[in-house]
């Protein structure tokens, strides 16, 4: 059994609930244990790095601290977050001038942390820890002739990729064969989706994600699966603005790779949140059912 | 008539700016910049920047603090870390651009009127009261704060439908120990002054 401190972080309960509500089934089906971490904060994700360095450290420290006392290594699903409690671990163990400065200071105030906790992505626990062959046996229902393209975005990939090929990662693509999906060779995996600027830029917003479809759409993907809330998000959500500046409609749905998980191992359809797509799914439950054809 | 200088005398530079920057966490090494351009290359956002990221490495180490300053460039930067991992000479461009965004706040002279870093600025301020971030309650206060109706105008159908999905709730997150954290933040921050 594998044993984790959760961290789900603020999109995941709430634009992404579809995130959390395919994840958990999924790595409690696998063998994965979570428990929630106590009165978890906040990441500050890029915001806080962006406009207070000692807060943003701040911070992340005492989600780091809570999950050294619970003796677990912490799993968080959102790139942001992923990065952010990475970033903090490693500026808090580095042993500088400022950070013993700051490590000292937390202690006076109630947060010891002496940089035990690790911190890990889903995909990473179940493409290394549990491993392909577990979950292949694990299969009841193959996705067969779904083409996926599977998008990594930047966080979890740049800078500390440990667990992939950082250039052209694979893990998620081999998640979906395993499931009997076929990844198509998407070339735009790791290229950036704007991030936390989409949302407020609309024009290079719109620009960044069009060329994420486009690439999707020339490999014929039926779908793109995602690993974080604000890359699904953007995705998503800029498809209507594309249709009318680029004059595409790609409608392509944006799903998060434990949905499509869920879907294979068996888990009822209505339990992985697919009803909460903005995009119409029909295209994709008609192929799945014809297993491949969408005659 | 007033007439204004396009180019900048060697005396005008700010000579201390370099080693300024280079005291900060992530920018060290930034006088190694062989001014190659992969940076600039790799960065999905340098087309809509005023200054290339390889352009404000130079910039720094030439000592054009005003202009570094007052650019749109690190507010653009979306953090992908695609020029980090690039560079031939491991400078860490991501964080340098970081550094740069709390040096324009610290000095106010970060573009104004401008959205980034008025969300940035509000999200934070939201994240460290409360303990956690609330999406809805961040857009209304940036509409407001950056008097952009329209937007939010343009916002509201993609609104409702996050409403309609269960996406979008209109309650204030925050996380039960409240007061804990910002007293934690606050003597965090008199300490290590
Ligand atoms: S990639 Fe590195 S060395 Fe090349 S211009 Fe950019 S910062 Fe300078
Ligand atoms: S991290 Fe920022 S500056 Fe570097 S490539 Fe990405 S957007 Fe450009």
């Amino acid at each position: 059994m594998k044993n984790y401190t959760y961290y789900p972080g603020c999109s995941i309960q709430t634009s992404s609930k579809h995130y959390e509500e395919s994840l958990l089934p999924v790595l409690k089906e696998m063998g994965v244990e979570l428990e929630e971490m106590e009165d978890w904060n906040c990441c500050g994700a890029t915001a806080s790095l962006s406009v207070d360095e000692t807060a943003s450290a701040t911070i992340n420290a005492r989600n780091l601290s809570i999950a050294e006392k619970s003796g677990k290594d912490i799993l968080a699903p959102c790139a942001a977050c992923y990065l952010s409690l990475k970033k903090a671990n490693q500026f808090l163990k580095e042993e500088s001038e400022k950070s013993t400065a700051l490590v000292e200071e937390l202690k006076k105030n109630g947060i010891e942390y002496t940089g035990k906790v690790r911190i890990k992505h889903p995909l990473e626990v179940l493409s290394q820890e549990i491993g392909l062959d577990a979950l292949k046996d694990k299969v009841q229902r193959k996705l067969t002739g779904l083409n996926v393209a599977s998008y990594y975005g930047c966080q979890v990939v740049r800078p500390y990729l440990e667990f992939d090929d950082p250039d052209y990662p694979h893990s998620m693509d081999d998640l979906m064969s395993a499931l009997g999906a076929t990844p198509v060779d998407y070339g735009a995996k790791t290229r950036c989706c704007g991030g936390s600027l989409t949302a407020n830029l609309e024009e290079p917003g719109a620009r960044l994600n069009y060329i994420l479809l486009k690439e999707a759409q020339r490999k014929e993907a039926d779908v793109i699966v995602t690993l974080c809330p604000l890359c699904h998000f953007n995705l998503e959500t800029t498809q209507k603005k594309i249709a009318k500046k680029y004059n595409q409609d790609f409608n392509i749905p944006i799903l998060f790779f434990s949905q499509l998980m869920g879907l294979a191992l068996g888990i009822p359809k209505k339990k992985l949140g697919f009803s909460r797509s903005l995009i119409p799914l029909k295209a994709m439950w008609e192929k799945l059912e014809n297993g491949g054809t969408n005659e | 008539m007033k007439f204004q200088e396009n180019v900048k005398f060697e005396e005008d530079l700010d000579k201390d700016f370099l080693e300024e920057i280079k005291d900060r966490s992530g920018c060290e090494e930034i006088d190694r910049c062989i001014q190659c351009g992969t940076c600039s290359s790799s960065c999905p956002m340098s087309v809509y920047m005023d200054y290339t990221p390889r352009k404000i490495m130079y910039m720094i180490k030439n000592g054009f603090k005003e202009e570094t300053l007052h650019s749109f460039t690190p507010w653009l930067c979306a953090s992908c870390y695609s020029c980090q991992v690039r560079c031939p000479v491991q400078i860490k461009i991501t964080d340098v651009m970081y550094a740069l965004k709390r040096m324009a706040i610290e000095e106010k002279a970060y573009p104004s009127r401008f959205s980034i870093p008025i969300m940035d600025k509000e999200m934070h301020k939201i994240l460290t009261e409360n303990g956690r971030s609330s999406e809805l309650w961040l857009m209304l206060k940036l509409y407001l704060k950056t008097r952009n109706l329209g937007g939010m105008i343009k916002m509201a159908p993609l609104g409702l439908s996050l409403m309609k999905t269960g996406r979008m709730g209109l309650k204030k997150e925050s996380i039960k120990n409240k007061k804990q954290l910002r007293s934690l933040l606050k003597s965090v921050k008199e300490g290590t002054k």
